[in-house]
């Protein structure tokens, strides 16, 4: 949530050059204390000022969770986003400060797995890698999780736009399979799938043509959904721009095109909840008060059902095209 | 600050009792002259120097007592302590989390050294003095939970969270309102409030789980809970129902004041760093009916509330037999006077 | 016998559903019983070669040899007659640790029966959402005596006395999947000696 008393005060310590495209960042607390230890595939959310323009964009930590001196994130460039990670990737240098949430995890594994088996798609890679930290540690000691074991399998264009590949590679307690062709995304993964042993987990992360891919691989060989995990990595896209009144705080406030719902209405300083900024928590679910016009529901968190009646939007991701509309904030 | 612990039983001669200034501490539960279900849960931070809610997990008088009747009800039914395999790490969570914040709340009480993974814990009340390896389980008597637990008042469920559902996998519980850990581990959140009354029906629980299920690292949140023990006894367990069931028709109009006591629950809800998992302390509060009337409002307010108080709640709580009785002693002391809103007794 | 009906009840009842013919690698049925006839149900419905890859484990209880040939006819490769649900279990268990991911399961018949092999199957890593079942037969319970911890079979009385420990107990709806059981509790603990008769509703 928005509780402001919560956000860490971070120095960027570190900005080093990944691929390409890719940038690690990394962050040491201002006042110098520990951050919290966090669980693998937790997320945070930066929160930056790029010209005027508040961004709060979440990224995943995947720094080791155990470290309490520095929290990392890597960052794919994306020319065609609405800016948050070219302000990283441009503007952003070693010894400003920015402010970051605290992580959440939307994206846990499931420890009562006998196994975690791991499908990346690019820069889908994040989370997996302070969970792999996480487990690896554990192995040695923290929790009796030391059962399970992991695999993981990476996709992505060639060898030389694939993030931490030597790390990986040269891991020996890293079971890693890279598959360099996503511009055929559809590879035949079920002979994967079809020889874990009962109790395995899948998580998947990455664009969202995989996701559901892979999803639908699994479940037509037979895995159940409870066993399966997935996390998309979306950014609220550029829309046409749009008007909003909020009712509790009688305002009435424009939304840019390059603006979110939720981002417009924090500019206009009012104080809404939520939590991953991507559609997917459901923490900033906004009752909706009237509408005349159609709401671009970009979240995966409204039931068909609520979506047909126009209750409710999540301003976080979702757009509006019409002549009113009327929240609950 | 000096606390005197209080040498007392919770059980057999029950020589439990209050100080005064405990009396004044009480965490009175209603802050109305009516009371109904709510998701009535607000920020788990400091109120009021000296009240229950000012430290993160309250040691009062009664700790060294408490803590002896504990071990008396693990030493009879060990089940009561039952950790899932995958909670182990979740149970670290909960070990630092206390120690910590009783360090820090209590450090003449407490001391917790840190040098790396190698770490060294004084609890005085209790004359422990342990050396060991955080995370290595083979350097702890017990399983992290059950170490930290057997030296912490209340109950704790740690609940793991899966499938956008809450799951109770862990948990210490030996001053349980009168549900079983052993019966229900393994459930979710739906599932070990099934037999409540009432509250399925109001959503209450759906809109408590998407709360809790939200709780961040380092903003806790709490709420209270009551109901009413005859005796001061803390485990008022399902497993030893069919011996303390038989206590609750004791009551006289000479012994209900020292006899009947309101039971509250100080729940709070942590987020657990490590493990994602969520830790629910259950801090269980006694106060005899003769204590409680001391303080003008509360004798007239308890009256108002469980005189209105639905059947069914009275029923699930377990006093419907008694209410009469109850209501006609604490009748004595509402004299229909206005009573402030709030729980605090000096409000008035 | 077909398919119970079940009053509404509290959120940690099970309920029960039909099973159906899903894809998967291989089809684990676990039956005891009049549990037969949902199987030869979703025979009905279900490719020939749906067979080739089920494994059946069937306890006849109190139907002996009634549905036996027309399990056996299905065709499964692996299909087994078990004298009792323990030796049912024991086969299930063991099968278990060869079972790959997309293995799907399928239980039929008591509420016992179906309870203590979601038990051993969730033990193996398999969310109890994603086992199917479907009640045939017996209202009998699986009861725990929530004092002496003590498991009663086919409980079909309330109250019941428990053979453990010789206390009246009710039967509540409150059930654990750990336990694979019903929840029971003295029922005169604040009445001692007061016990009502007992009548048989788990027939």
């Amino acid at each position: 949530m928005s509780n402001e008393k919560l956000k860490l005060d971070v120095v960027v310590s570190d900005i080093v050059e990944v691929t390409d495209e890719i940038k690690r960042f990394e962050f040491q607390r201002a006042d110098g204390h520990a951050f919290p230890p966090f669980s693998g595939g937790a997320h945070v959310v930066v929160e930056m000022d790029d010209d005027g323009t508040r961004r709060l964009n979440p990224y995943s930590l995947m720094s080791d969770p155990s470290d309490t001196a520095t929290y990392a994130i890597s960052v794919r460039r994306d020319d065609g986003g609405r800016g948050g990670s070219l302000y990283l990737h441009t503007k952003l240098k070693q010894g400003d400060r920015v402010r970051l949430s605290m992580p959440n995890n939307l994206f846990s594994l499931d420890r009562t797995a006998s196994k975690h088996l791991m499908i990346a798609g690019g820069i889908g890679i994040t989370p997996f890698l302070s969970q792999i930290k996480q487990l690896k540690a554990q192995k040695g000691r923290l929790g009796t999780a030391g059962k399970a074991d992991f695999e993981l399998h990476y996709f992505t264009r060639e060898p030389a736009k694939t993030a931490y590949l030597a790390d990986l590679s040269d891991d020996a307690a890293v079971s890693l399979t890279t598959y360099f062709d996503n511009e055929d995304p559809d590879r035949d993964l079920t002979g994967v799938m079809a020889r874990q042993p009962l109790g395995t987990h899948l998580y998947v992360c990455g664009p969202k043509p995989m996701i559901d891919i892979v999803i639908n691989q699994a479940r037509s060989v037979g895995w159940p959904i409870e066993n399966i995990h997935h996390e998309e990595f979306v950014a609220p896209q550029p829309g046409q721009p749009f008007t909003v009144e909020l009712a509790k705080s009688g305002l009435t406030v424009d939304v840019g095109e390059r603006q979110s719902l939720l981002e417009a209405i924090e500019a206009a300083g009012v104080d809404a909840p939520y939590m991953c900024r991507g559609g997917a928590c459901g923490q900033c679910e906004t009752k909706i008060i009237a509408c005349d016009g159609t709401i671009e529901h970009n979240d995966h968190w409204l039931t068909d059902e609520q979506r047909a009646s126009k209750q409710a939007i999540m301003p976080c991701m979702s757009r509006f095209s019409g002549s009113k509309l009327v929240l609950e904030r | 600050m000096g606390m005197v612990f209080k040498d007392e039983t919770f059980r057999d001669d029950y020589s439990f009792s209050n100080s005064p200034e405990a009396i004044k501490r009480f965490p009175f539960p209603f802050d109305k002259d009516s009371y109904m279900y709510a998701v009535n849960m607000e920020p788990h931070t400091p109120v009021r120097a000296g009240s229950v809610y000012e430290k993160s997990f309250d040691v009062d008088e009664h700790y060294v007592s408490e803590m002896r009747d504990r071990a008396l009800v693990l030493a009879d039914d060990p089940l009561r302590c039952q950790s899932l395999p995958h909670m182990t790490l979740a149970g670290w969570d909960l070990l630092e989390l206390i120690m910590v914040a009783k360090a820090k709340d209590y450090p003449d009480l407490f001391t917790l050294h840190q040098d790396g993974d190698r770490w060294h814990w004084i609890n005085r009340p209790l004359g422990i003095d342990d050396t060991f390896t955080f995370g290595d389980e083979t350097t702890l008597p017990y399983g992290p939970m059950e170490y930290i637990t057997r030296q912490a008042q209340g109950d704790f469920c740690v609940l793991d969270q899966r499938e956008g559902n809450l799951w109770m996998d862990a948990g210490m519980v030996t001053t349980q309102a009168d549900w079983s850990l052993d019966f229900d581990i393994g459930m979710n959140f739906f599932e070990w409030h099934a037999p409540v009354p009432l509250a399925h029906e109001l959503g209450i629980f759906q809109r408590a789980l998407k709360f809790l299920t939200a709780v961040q690292i380092g903003a806790p949140a709490r709420r209270l809970n009551w109901t009413m023990t005859v005796n001061p006894l803390l485990d008022t367990s399902p497993e030893n129902y069919h011996k303390w069931g038989i206590q609750k028709t004791t009551l006289t109009s000479e012994n209900i004041g020292t006899k009947q006591h309101l039971r509250v629950e100080l729940q709070s809800f942590w987020r657990l760093p490590r493990s994602n998992a969520l830790v629910f302390p259950i801090r269980c509060y006694l106060i005899s009916l003769q204590d409680l009337v001391s303080q003008p409002k509360w004798g007239r307010r308890l009256h108002r509330v469980l005189r209105d108080l639905p059947v069914e709640l009275a029923t699930y709580k377990g006093f419907i037999d008694n209410r009469p009785a109850i209501l006609e002693y604490l009748s004595q002391f509402d004299d229909g006077a206005e009573t402030s809103l709030g729980t605090w007794p000096e409000d008035d | 016998m077909t398919k119970t009906h079940f009053e509404p009840s509290i959120k940690s009842r099970p309920v029960y559903g039909v099973l159906e013919a899903r894809t998967g690698s291989e089809h684990v049925f676990v039956a005891n019983a009049e549990g037969a006839e949902a199987i030869l149900d979703v025979a009905k419905v279900a490719d020939k070669d749906f067979w080739s890859a089920a494994h059946i484990i069937y306890v006849p209880g109190r139907s002996g040899e009634t549905f036996q040939a027309a399990l056996k006819a299905l065709g499964a490769p692996k299909f087994y007659v078990a004298s009792h649900i323990s030796s049912a279990l024991n086969r299930l268990v063991r099968s278990l640790e060869d079972c790959r991911m997309g293995t799907q399961f399928y239980l039929t018949g008591t509420e016992g029966l179906m309870g203590q092999a979601m038990r051993d199957i969730m033990a193996a890593g398999i969310s109890h959402m994603s086992i199917q079942t479907e009640h045939r037969g017996s209202l009998a319970r699986r009861v725990q005596c929530v004092h002496c911890k003590g498991i009663a079979e086919d409980v079909t009385t309330d109250p019941y006395q428990c053979p453990h420990c010789d206390l009246h107990l009710f039967v509540r709806d409150h059930y654990s999947r750990r336990l694979a059981a019903f929840q029971a509790v003295r029922i005169d603990a604040e009445d001692h000696g007061n016990v009502p008769p007992a009548e048989e509703v788990f027939p």
